[in-house]
This record gives C-alpha cells, structure tokens and sequence, in this order.
C-alpha cells in the first residue's frame, strides 16, 4: 500500500533550537488522522514541513511514494496537496463563490487565460457551488466572505482546499477561533469529506479529535511521542502526563 | 464599484462607460485651442491605467514606473532625433519593445523582494534611468532636452499640424485600443487571479498559483504600455525632457491615479484629468501653493477618501439612491 | 603612486565623512520600519528640518554651534511626536500604499513649506571658526569640519549601540523588532515604545541632516532628492537591523565620493547598479532579519 503522505526522520533547526526532530510519520489513502500536543510541540512548523513553506535541515517527505522534499509549496499542491490554515487565509473582499472558483480555475488551467471573459466558464460556478453544497453553505454563495460569521468563514477556508481536488488535506485546527455552539458544524463538515482523501488534521479540541479520528499521532516537543487509536491514546499514561491532567472526553 | 471584480462579473460595456469617449470627442470638436492639454491629458490617462493594472489590481506599489514612461519616450525621441526614423507607429512598436524588454528584465529583479525593499528597488530602477538620461547628454540632450524629434504623417496621411489635432486624435485612438485590452484582461480569468494575489498572496501560493510568473507578466505588459504613453508624449510635444523620467514623475503619477480612484480603470480617466486640469490653472499662477495642495489633497484623500474622487461620486450615488 | 594613495585617502576621508551622515540619518528610519512595518518615505523631512533648524539658528540667531546643533535634534524630535500622535498614528495598521500615499502627501507638503519660507536656493552654513581649519596631510587639504563630523558621529553611533545593547529601551526595541506579535504578548507596551523610537529616530535624522548640511545640500527638493539614499541604505543593510545600514551607509559613502571623483559622468549610476545587485544577492540586505 503506497502511503498517501510520509516523512523519513524529518528534522527542523532553527539554529541551536531543534523545532522538528526526526519524525517519522505516515499517513495511510483515505486516512482520517489527527496531530495532537501541548502547544510550542511544533505542529505548524510540522504542516509547514509538509507543505513546502519550511524547507527541512535534514530528512525527507514522500506523497504517494514520490519524494518531494525538493518541490516549493505550489508544486506540491498541483501533486495534490492541500492545507488550511489555523487563522483564516481568505480572499475577504470577494464572494464565497470566488474564493473557491480561484482554485478550481487554477487547477484547470483557466487562471492564465488573459482574453477570454471569466464568466463564461460556467464550469467554475458549477464545481464551487457543488462543494459549498457538500459544506452546507451554498446559499452564502454570492456573499462577501468579511460578512459571513467566523465559523462559516472556517467553512469557506476548507471549501477552498476542497477545490484543488486535494488527494491529501491538512487541516491546521480547523475548529480554531470558533465558538462552540458553532462547531458543530465543522464536525459535520468534516464528517462529508470524500472518502478517498486521506485528511491530517491537527486539533486541540479534544471532542473534535475523538469524534472525527481513527489514528492519532501525539507529538511532543517536536518528536512522535506515540501513535495509535483513540481509545489506546486516551488511556496512555505518557499522555495524560504530558496534558498536565485528563483530556476532556 | 466597491466590488471587486469576479468571476461571475458581467463585462457587458455598461452606458456610463461610454461617457469618456463621447467627452473626449466633444472636447475636439469644442474646444479646439486646448487640443495640446488635451492630448497630454490623454497620454496621462494611458500611463495612469498602466500604473492601474499593476498596483490597483495586482497590488505591486511602485514607485519607479516613469521608469518605462520615460524610456519609451526617450526611446521614440532618440529614434526620431538621432537616427531619422519618423513614422510614428513604427516608434510606438519598438518603444513598446524596449519597455516590455526592460519590464521584463526589472520585473524578474523585483518580484524576488518583499515590501519595502521591492518599493526601494522600483525607486532605484527609476533614479537609475534618470541618471542615464541626464548624463547621456549627447544621446538625450541632458538636463536641457532631446531636441529634434520630429515625427512624419500617420499611415503617412494624417501630419501632425500645429493644432495638435492629429496629436489628440492619435493618443485618443491609441489609448482607446488600450483601454479595451485591459479591461478585457481585467474581466479575464487571468484577471481575476491578479486581484486574488492582491488580496492575499500567501493564500494564492497556497492553491498553487505561480504568483510570481503571473506578476511578471502583468508588470511587463503594464511596462509595456507606460512606454507607449511615453513615446506618445515624445509624439505629441516632439520633445523629450528630465520631467518624464524618475522618481518625481512616478510619484505624480501615483499621485493622479490615487485622486481619482485605484483600481476601478476609470480612476486612471478622472485623476489625470482633475489634476493636470487643475495644475494648468492654478500652477503656473501660484506654485509653491500648488505643492501645498496636492500634498494636502493626498492626505486627506488617504485618511478620508480612499476611493478618491470615484469612491465619493459613488457614495454620493448610494446616498442618493438609498434616499428615494 | 603618492597622488594616487593620496586621492584614496582622500576619498575614503569624505567617504566616510558622508557616510557616517547617511547612517545617523537613516539609522531611524530602519528601527522604526523594522518595529513597526511601515513605510515611512518622508524620513528625509526630518533631515531636512533639522538641517533648516542649523542654518537658521547659526545665520540668523547667532546661536553658538553645539546648541544648535543640540536644537536640531530636540526640535525635530518633538514635532515627530506631534506628527505621530496627530498624523502617523491614523495609518500604522494601513495598507502599504496608503502608507507610502501618505509619506508622498508629507513630502509634498513639507517641500512646498520649505519653499515658501525659505525660497529655493541651498542654504549656506555658517560654521563656527574653530570647525573652519584644515588640515593637510600628503597633499591633500581635510577640513576640520568632516574631522569633527567623522569623530562626532562615532561618538553618537557608539553612544546608541551601547544604549539598544544594554538598556531595557533597547532591549524592548530589539524584541518588537524580532517579532512584534510575541512582544506585546509579553507585557510591551509597543505604541509607547514606538512612539518614542520614533522620537528618537526622527532627532536623530535631523541631527543628521544638521551635520551633514554641508554635504547634503539643505533645499525644498531635500526629502525627493535624498529618499533613494536613505532607502538604499536601509534596504541594503537590512531593515530592521541596527548595525547593518552602518556598513551600508559607508559603502554608499565611499562609493558614491569615489565614483563622483573618478568617473563623474557615471554620477550616481553604480551605487544603483551595486544596490541592485547586492539586493540580489541578499534580498534582505546585509544584516536583514527574516520576516
């Protein structure tokens, strides 16, 4: 089985401070996995290794079992991958529907079109409506992004990945900055994801977690502390430990 | 036009859109002995709308962009002047190269840096041509001008006569033929993404856009046409001097763009034509007040009206529609 | 070969002369850029005004020199902070074009000031007698003036490198510098600080421009002409960075006094191209700090 996403002993060093120390991570196709740690254990700097915006002082990363440890951030993606970002990265003065229709246009090669008018590509509205039907927020279509409520802004940041036809996705805590009565929705979201994506997502809500993984990797000051599911991670004393008292179930 | 252009814009010419080149021939036929303020104004408004593509809809501020303005019209006047080539759109051609080829070659420089250096460098680039052009004096006449530029008939029909009627109408058919090509870019996929790196590049790079590939092209195409706003001064005054070039020029030129509104195109038709109207009048009457001004325009324009003069024109609109 | 060692001496001489001027100068212009990100074009106003303060306070006032020069760094220090608290504070979170927009609307505004109150033409500086020697060294005459300039800015550039290493002031400024988010987290009142900076960095700027009347010209035209200079010296030795735009600066100096004296038809065309290709080398300048 060719793993979706992989790092061989990847390692990140910011002169004497060792942010990332050879981990070894594998994410399995059609994986629905979490990264979970105390904060300052180096998970953003871990997705930024991922995704090409990091370049690592040593080790390698591997999707679909081609290396890509030399590839920038935009190559990547046109391999495939796809992120979110934990603060909201959005196109905020331009409709919901733009904001998704910018990377399905790139993806199909319509972006450097320069004389042809945008509107008579009916198949961007068409695909982006599609996924913001998937994400329950298509009604908000035709509405500027800056006037949606944070938590379907957190939609529309997923929605936006969604349309690079991602075959890995990583979401960088996805359920940030929402307020609770909110999150609901993004479980839900979640939970309409294709099945064939094979999804990291790093999360400190710990009822996100547990609800949304089959796998959970727990990195600690940089390094894989233990892997497993969900049940053998609740109840591994290492990880209690390093929480400083009981996860909230 | 506090929207932003998307995908889903109509690029349908709306009536109002219609209301420059209607004016613009009414001036013509009205006003016959301000044909030369006129042509100027025109030549401005092209060079203001290159200015626009880059900074009001790329988002990329520069400082330099007299850089092409005066190339382009040095390039025209040293062709006419030193080596006897007069047709004038033959100039237009290879100015338009030249620029493109320096737009290119400046574009690579500058879209590697961030911020303040990327500004400093479009100031550098800009000072650098000044030099060239003020100590080149056998070439470009110097502080003193390029004398000498005379220019031949167009399509070897139309002189260029005293009047400057040949003068306006040529910059009005060119800056027309301009005008149409970017706006269809603006309403172009390619467009589109252009606002999108304005609006957030980090995010851009993150769906795999080549922001830096699409950038280069949009800076050279708009080099290209600020070069052929220059070489049409160079055509319409058939003199090139220090005033095209530089760090000064760029800055009045942002200048305009901003009072009348950035990133909307017509911005680029109502601020050059305010303000070089205005400082016919009043410059030459009160100098030292005319700087004052601008100056504190800007500031207030900056602090209270960003859209400049089409930004208040259309909250006056919304104000009156929404009273009905 | 004694001309030729002599002429370089005396190119280094005035080369560092305007190079020490360049960075008391700009040494403001990077902190402040560097804390607080904005882009403040009109840095050379401050110059320019202290360079007017001089002038005037020496011809017209008879004040004796070290007081004016004391008055060129006072005065202008408090009308930044007016301008800050009336002006500046309106586009700190702004765009960068509105922020540059409103650097050209100061500069147009000061120059058209300028103007009216002091006509166009340069200002002679009338220096004390004591500073109006020379002396003579291979042939070559040094005025006492750049001697004084070289040995005074020494002392201002080490009395400020001593005061951001081992003051808490500097140490604050150090930190919002590196990473302005994480410094508020800690406690830092960075409006404060900045404000304050920004004081500091504009006196200094118009000390500067005071110092360095001779050299650069104090005229209307003053913030248009020396921007590219400034900016280069901030840029190439790395925003943000305080020591970087010092060994910018000197390079500037030197290279622009060498190339003025040998090749003067070039003029300033080779300090472009340098910083050019210096940018490309290290787009972050010498010294720069990663974004």
């Amino acid at each position: 089985m060719t793993l979706a996403l992989e790092t061989i002993s990847l390692s990140k060093r910011f002169g004497a401070l060792t942010v990332s120390d050879q981990i070894d991570f594998q994410l399995e196709p059609g994986a629905r996995h979490a990264l979970i740690g105390p904060n300052g254990a180096g998970k953003t700097t871990f997705v930024n290794l991922l995704t090409g915006r990091l370049t690592p002082s040593s080790g390698h990363v591997k999707m679909m079992g081609k290396e890509i440890s030399s590839l920038n951030e935009s190559q990547r993606v046109k391999m495939g991958l796809g992120r979110t970002f934990q603060i909201n990265s959005l196109f905020n003065k331009m409709t919901v529907l733009d904001n998704v229709s910018l990377g399905i246009s790139e993806r199909l090669g319509i972006s450097k079109k320069m004389w042809r008018n945008a509107s008579a590509f009916t198949k961007l509205k068409e695909e982006s409506l599609e996924i913001l039907s998937l994400l329950g927020i298509a009604d908000d279509a035709n509405e500027r992004v800056n006037q949606l409520p944070y938590g379907k802004q957190r939609l529309v940041e997923i929605a936006i990945s969604l349309g690079l036809k991602p075959k890995v996705l990583l979401l960088d805590e996805p359920a940030a900055g929402v307020p609770s009565m909110e999150s609901g929705r993004i479980l839900q979201a979640l939970d309409v994801l294709p099945k064939d994506i094979a999804i990291l997502m790093i999360e400190h809500d710990m009822d996100l977690v547990f609800q949304f993984a089959s796998k959970i990797t727990v990195l600690v000051q940089g390094a894989v502390l233990c892997e497993g599911t969900p049940d053998e991670i609740a109840n591994d004393p290492r990880v209690h430990q390093v929480y400083l008292g009981e996860p909230n179930e | 036009m506090s929207k932003l252009v998307g995908f889903q814009s109509n690029p349908r010419l709306r009536i109002s859109e219609l209301i420059p080149w209607v004016l613009a021939l009414v001036v013509f036929f009205v006003l016959p002995d301000y044909l030369s303020l006129g042509a100027q104004i025109l030549t401005y408004i092209l060079f203001a709308l290159s200015l626009d593509l880059i900074t009001g809809y790329a988002g990329v501020v520069t400082l330099g962009h007299a850089a092409f303005f005066g190339v382009g019209a040095y390039t025209c006047g040293i062709l006419s002047a030193k080596l006897g080539i007069t047709d004038p759109l033959l100039l237009l051609l290879i100015s338009a190269i030249v620029c493109s080829l320096l737009g290119v070659s400046t574009g690579l420089i500058i879209l590697r840096t961030q911020k303040l250096t990327q500004l400093m460098l479009t100031l550098a680039i800009a000072a650098l041509c000044y030099e060239v052009a003020n100590k080149a004096t056998t070439i470009t006449g110097g502080a003193d001008g390029l004398t000498g530029v005379i220019i031949g008939p167009v399509f070897g029909l139309f002189k260029f006569d005293f009047l400057n009627k040949t003068a306006y109408l040529w910059c009005l058919v060119i800056l027309f033929i301009f005008w149409y090509l970017v706006r269809r870019l603006i309403y172009s996929p390619f467009g589109i993404t252009l606002t999108g790196i304005k609006e957030n590049k980090q995010r851009m790079q993150a769906i795999g856009v080549p922001v830096n590939s699409y950038l280069l092209k949009a800076y050279t195409f708009s080099a290209m046409i600020a070069g052929i706003a220059g070489a049409l001064i160079a055509q319409t005054n058939q003199f090139v001097g220090l005033n095209v070039i530089g760090f000064e020029p760029s800055g009045e030129i942002l200048v305009m763009l901003i009072l009348g509104g950035v990133g909307r195109i017509y911005g680029a038709f109502v601020g050059p034509l305010v303000f070089l109207v205005a400082q016919d009048f009043l410059a030459k009457q009160f100098p030292e007040y005319w700087n004052l001004g601008i100056g504190l325009m800007l500031l207030i324009v900056v602090l209270f009206a960003k859209g400049g003069v089409l930004g208040v024109f259309d909250k006056l609109t919304t104000f009156v529609r929404s009273s009905k | 070969m004694d001309s030729f060692l002599a002429a370089i001496v005396s190119v280094l001489f005035y080369g560092v002369a305007y190079g020490m001027v360049l960075y008391v100068i700009s040494v403001g212009l990077s902190i402040t850029m560097g804390m607080m990100g904005i882009a403040n074009l009109a840095h050379g106003v401050f110059a320019m005004c202290g360079g007017y303060i001089l002038v005037t306070a020496l011809a017209k006032y008879q004040i004796p020199f070290p007081i004016a020069l004391a008055l060129s760094f006072l005065i202008v220090a408090f009308f930044s902070v007016f301008l800050d608290r009336l002006l500046y504070k309106h586009i700190y979170d702004a765009p960068e074009l509105e922020q540059v927009l409103f650097s050209i609307a100061l500069i147009f505004i000061s120059i058209a000031i300028a103007r009216l109150i002091f006509g166009t033409l340069q200002q002679p500086v009338m220096l004390p007698d004591y500073l109006k020697d020379q002396f003579t060294f291979l042939g070559r005459d040094f005025p006492a003036y750049r001697v004084f300039i070289i040995v005074f800015s020494a002392i201002l550039i080490a009395a400020l490198w001593f005061g951001v290493e081992n003051t808490k002031w500097g140490a604050m400024v150090r930190a919002t510098v590196d990473n302005r988010a994480m410094a508020q987290s800690i406690g830092i009142n960075t409006k404060l600080l900045f404000s304050i900076t920004f004081a500091v960095g504009s006196g200094l700027a118009g000390m500067g421009g005071a110092l360095g009347a001779e050299i650069i010209a104090i005229q209307p035209t003053y913030p248009f002409e020396q921007l590219v200079f400034f900016l280069i010296v901030v840029s190439v030795g790395g925003l943000g960075s305080l020591k970087g735009p010092f060994f910018a600066a000197l390079l500037i100096g030197v290279l622009d006094t060498a190339c003025k004296y040998w090749i003067p038809e070039v003029g300033a065309f080779f300090i472009y191209i340098v910083t050019i290709g210096i940018l490309l080398w290290r787009p972050l300048g010498l010294m720069g700090k990663r974004a």
